[in-house]
């Protein structure tokens, strides 16, 4: 196991990233309250992206609006375009269930659900119709890529529930992967487990970045700057309009320039520790 | 172990009242007071069942089960209400069961909860439950009417006035069960590219059943004791038969105790009480499975 410490270099980085999944114009409301303004923003194709900020600047609302999860929320809406290889995937023709299964999300706190751990993985590929020769394998294969098979694989009749905090992430993990999607969005998902649990996620989020696009929101600067391609840097401010506090987009590019050489202010004070 | 636990809790509080300087007279006497409610609460609880089985226990015998009623309190059973109980209590929850999980259901995970016309339906279904049981025999009866169905000794009637009489317990129950899923795995679920039935179906609704069994349990030992509905839909009948179906004529336990105890003889008494000692003992039974079910599986998310 290798925890990384170091700030990650980007030195093989394209300077633009070549966004599968981007932001155009976003604007996220609750209601008549705009919780983000005008972010536009593109995430790299199996790059890790991290959204920071402090707390309230809206960088959770935009996650969840990249997969559409925002819209199980009464009174949330997008305005602007997410698109995702091209299409909006608020356009009207466009199913939240197919974009959620293509743009999965692994959530802050672990929610497996209160079945077997076999159960849990096989969830997503039964409900989607994915036909497979055998589930088993593909079991094995998902729990395989979440470094989670070798701990488990004596007990995948047993419940979810009895694993650890860590293993209940990695099982998450290991679930969202089950349904072959393109982008694995993380809210904080290290923010319930100790530092070793930690570590595992985050060295597993490296082997994931060859297959898959991630984005990770995150409350721990060393965690971006440890496992982050690029990262973003949000904050609040207070809106002209109507004097609400509303999340913008102050600055993104490759993690080492965020953090050893910001161009914005607010960055710098932000990663120095100075607010937030 | 029970008179060890109350015996530290009058010590704890008395303590607690001393550090406090509050063991002083009017305090101690409020204490006493309320003592001396759950005394006398508890005391009428103790006597009537005592005397229940003081008066019954002779004749909790085998003719209690074989005999079917007779104008001679020796030759006397119960069969026919024991039968007609199993009966209405069965067509009863056929018929609240689903509809009650399938209304929660509805209400919980799929209507918009903020829209007026649910609102006022979920209103109702908290004062549906509160409603006296003999409005839901006028109920039925005036249905009934309105149909032109004359004879209405049939199992089927009185447990659609029953079923009506626990659907609102049952929608409350499952409501409860189902909110007690956390909202983060329907989350996990939906984030999976699952639909809202799918997760209902897969997750929320597996993960609510003991709740909802516990309800609705709960539910159907109410339906069981209940006497005045039936006694309204022509109920009390003197049955020398098993009902033998939905449309079979019938008669329950709690109508059969109410006959029984309207009769002069003493042995009608007994047999009376004999009946009442039974349904204690299934209802009591129903009550203990409800909080087994409950106690085994409640999860610790």
């Amino acid at each position: 196991m290798v925890i990384h410490t170091s700030v990650r270099t980007g030195a093989s980085l394209p300077d633009k990233p070549y966004g599968q999944l981007a932001c155009e114009q976003v604007d996220v409301y609750y209601g008549s309250f705009r919780a983000v303004t005008d972010v536009s923003l593109a995430f790299g194709i199996n790059e890790i992206t991290a959204l920071i900020g402090p707390s309230g600047c809206g960088k959770s609302t935009l996650l969840r609006s990249l997969n559409r999860m925002n819209d199980l929320i009464d009174g949330a809406r997008v305005e602007g375009r997410v698109t995702f290889m091209g299409e909006d995937i608020y356009g009207k023709r466009v199913d939240a269930i197919e974009v959620r299964r293509r743009i999965g999300m692994v959530f802050q706190k672990p929610n497996p659900f209160p079945k077997s751990i076999f159960d849990n993985i096989a969830y997503g590929p039964r409900v989607n119709g994915i036909r497979v020769d055998s589930m088993s394998d593909l079991v094995e294969e998902a729990l395989t890529k979440a470094a989670l098979w070798d701990e488990v694989k004596d007990k995948l009749k047993q419940s979810a529930l009895g694993l650890s905090g860590g293993q209940q992430q990695r099982l998450c993990i290991a679930r969202t992967i089950a349904v072959k999607p393109d982008v694995i969005l993380m809210d904080e998902p290290c923010s319930a487990l100790d530092p070793i649990a930690t570590a595992r996620i985050e060295d597993l989020m490296h082997d994931l970045r060859r297959e898959y696009t991630i984005v990770i929101v995150t409350h721990n600067m060393q965690q971006a700057a440890r496992v982050a391609d690029r990262t973003a840097f949000f904050t609040a401010q207070v809106d002209e309009g109507n004097g609400d506090r509303t999340g913008v987009l102050v600055e993104y590019g490759k993690t080492a320039q965020i953090f050893e050489n910001p161009t914005d202010r607010r960055t710098e004070d932000y990663i120095s520790g100075r607010f937030g | 172990m029970a008179t060890y636990g109350i015996g530290r809790v009058v010590e704890r509080s008395l303590a607690g009242r001393s550090r406090g300087g509050e063991l002083s007279f009017r305090p101690v006497l409020f204490l006493i007071g309320l003592w001396f409610c759950l005394f006398f609460a508890l005391l009428f609880l103790v006597v009537l069942v005592v005397t229940t089985f003081v008066d019954g226990a002779g004749r909790l015998d085998l003719r209690l089960f074989t005999e079917y009623p007779a104008a001679a309190p020796e030759r006397a059973g119960a069969r026919p209400a024991i039968l007609g109980s199993l009966w209405v209590i069965g067509t009863t929850a056929l018929m609240a069961v689903p509809l009650g999980i399938a209304a929660a259901v509805h209400l919980e995970e799929f209507a918009d909860q903020k829209n007026w016309f649910n609102r006022i339906i979920e209103i109702n279904v908290q004062n549906l439950a509160a409603i006296p049981s003999i409005v839901y025999g006028m109920l039925t009866l005036s249905a009934l009417a309105l149909l032109g169905v004359a004879n209405k000794n049939m199992v089927w009637v009185g447990a659609l006035a029953l079923a009506m009489l626990i659907l609102p317990v049952i929608i409350i129950a499952t409501r409860e069960a189902l909110r007690a899923v956390p909202r983060e795995i329907r989350q996990g679920s939906l984030a999976l590219g699952a639909t809202l039935l799918q997760t209902t179906l897969r997750n929320t609704l597996p993960a609510a059943i003991p709740g909802i069994a516990t309800g609705t349990i709960l539910a159907l030992s109410r339906a069981l004791g209940e006497a005045a509905p039936l006694l309204l839909l022509g109920g009390l009948v003197y049955l020398t038969f098993d009902p033998n179906g939905l449309a079979s004529g019938y008669t329950t336990m709690p109508i059969q105790i109410f006959n029984w105890t309207g009769r002069p003889q003493d042995g009608f008494h007994e047999l009376a009480a004999a009946t009442s000692i039974l349904l204690l003992v299934i209802l009591v039974a129903m009550n203990a499975i409800a909080i087994i079910i409950r106690n085994r599986f409640q999860k610790r998310w």
